[in-house]
């Protein structure tokens, strides 16, 4: 009976996996900066985002999203609230993919992926540079939009993985 | 063509208007708070002030919790890389610290003849008041480059207030709380400081590039900038005091830029000394 217990309260923790994750990502960052690669830096939190609101909104609730984007700012310095505006936006555009999709596909998702991070870059640049006045280096961004697009099919690979394992048949 | 405008619009409605299952809050709430946030931290009200300390206090102690498992492979990373080349090292070291030696013997004859002259000329003489941080969040973000420290104002730590690593400038106070402080690293784009650069004694505004590196602007007198020329503080402004070290000059033959190689390597920093230069007639 109790080895059971122990069980359940194991899968339970792993189905608040992408919570934690979020979390963690947000905290941590997952820089890599140590290793001195002049040109490497990816987004991890909207490759998460994007994936679980997408194949299973109900992982990451909007609210915690919202508490997650006011952290990325503290601890990344940038102004309150857009970080959380990226995300919230990033929840939308796969809403709508969601919505709209009958028959799911990889490469649709990551190319639609490709194209919300565009645009979510788009606003938030425009947003820090014109309303706040921040300097910003603009190929930085353009190269973070390029690997965090890159790295979306490798994690997607592994979130799938982790969704089948975990939630299984439940998974949409 | 009716029909699918209607799709996309439902589509669009469902997808930010509609609270969906196991969802407690709807999508375009959520965003419409958000620019509030965006517009009150603009106009800076004092609500999100509020806000926002409470959130520095908890995310900085949490951040360095978390970012525990990734120091300790930064940390091992570093330690093996630095194993390999202990040995090239430590001959580069040999050789100049013979040169260091030799420079030694002139420099305490020329710290005295400084002080005589500064106070032949009745300039403030500064006392430095130095406190030691250790750095608790070092995260590189495309955006902006800084580090958090575990000093606050409950250890006297100002806004503007130099940061040094060992002798060398890397930034300065831009954010306090009670028990921590951001430091603007001097590789943001949005650092910009008076500095002198020598020999030729040339003033110049030394600008942050988002990367490793910086750039001298603002001057005149490029041509007489000099390969290797050392970057210091000028002194202007009164923020920092002059002749604090930067870094070293490299002119980039291919752009005719002038790039600033900083002394001290910003993605390598554990323990910083925040230091305040307060002037105090003689």
């Amino acid at each position: 009976m109790g080895e059971i217990n122990k069980l359940n309260n194991f899968r339970k923790i792993l189905e608040k996996g992408p919570i934690i994750l979020l979390i963690v990502s947000v905290l941590n960052e997952f820089d890599f900066n140590y290793l001195n690669l002049k040109y490497f830096s990816f987004n991890f939190p909207f490759i998460l985002i994007y994936f679980w609101s997408l194949k299973r909104s109900g992982s990451l609730g909007y609210g915690l999203i919202f508490l997650s984007g006011l952290f990325n700012d503290i601890v990344t310095g940038l102004p309150i609230g857009v970080s959380s505006l990226a995300y919230l936006l990033i929840c939308g555009f796969s809403a709508y993919l969601r919505n709209i999709t009958l028959r799911p596909s990889a490469i649709k998702d990551w190319f639609f992926f490709g194209f919300t991070i565009l645009v979510v870059n788009s606003l938030i640049y425009l947003i820090i540079s014109l309303i706040f006045n921040v300097e910003l280096n603009y190929y930085s961004i353009l190269v973070n939009i390029l690997f965090t697009f890159l790295f979306y099919i490798i994690f997607s690979g592994l979130f799938n993985y982790y969704l089948k394992l975990i939630f299984g048949a439940q998974s949409v | 063509m009716q029909a699918s405008r209607d799709d996309f619009v439902i589509a669009i409605r469902s997808a930010f208007l509609k609270k969906e299952n196991k969802q407690k809050f709807s999508l375009v709430a959520l965003i419409f708070l958000t620019f509030l946030i965006l517009v009150s931290e603009k106009f800076n009200l004092k609500p999100i002030d509020y806000l926002k300390i409470s959130l520095r206090e908890i995310a900085y102690r949490s951040t360095f919790i978390v970012s525990i498992p990734e120091n300790f492979i930064k940390k091992s990373y570093i330690a093996t890389k630095n194993h390999f080349s202990v040995y090239e090292e430590n001959k580069i070291l040999k050789e100049r610290l013979d040169i260091e030696l030799s420079k030694n013997y002139n420099s305490e004859y020329i710290i005295e003849e400084n002080k005589r002259l500064r106070s032949a000329i009745e300039e403030l003489e500064s006392i430095p008041s130095e406190i030691v941080g250790k750095v608790l969040v070092d995260k590189k973000s495309p955006f902006l480059r800084s580090i958090i420290v575990n000093r606050g104002s409950r250890d006297g730590i100002e806004l503007g207030m130099a940061v040094m690593d060992k002798s060398y400038l890397i930034g300065k106070i831009v954010e306090v709380t009670f028990t921590t402080s951001r430091v603007l690293l001097l590789s943001d784009l949005n650092s910009k400081i008076p500095v002198d650069l020598m020999p030729n004694n040339i003033q110049s505004i030394l600008s942050g590039t988002g990367e490793h590196h910086g750039l001298i602007q603002y001057t005149r007198q490029q041509s007489l900038i000099e390969n290797d020329a050392i970057v210091f503080t000028s002194g202007a402004g009164g923020l920092f005091k002059s002749g604090i070290p930067i870094g070293k000059i490299y002119k980039d033959p291919l752009n005719s830029r002038v790039i600033v190689n900083f002394f001290s390597d910003f993605s390598q920093l554990r323990f910083v000394k925040i230091v305040s230069f307060k002037g105090k007639p003689e």
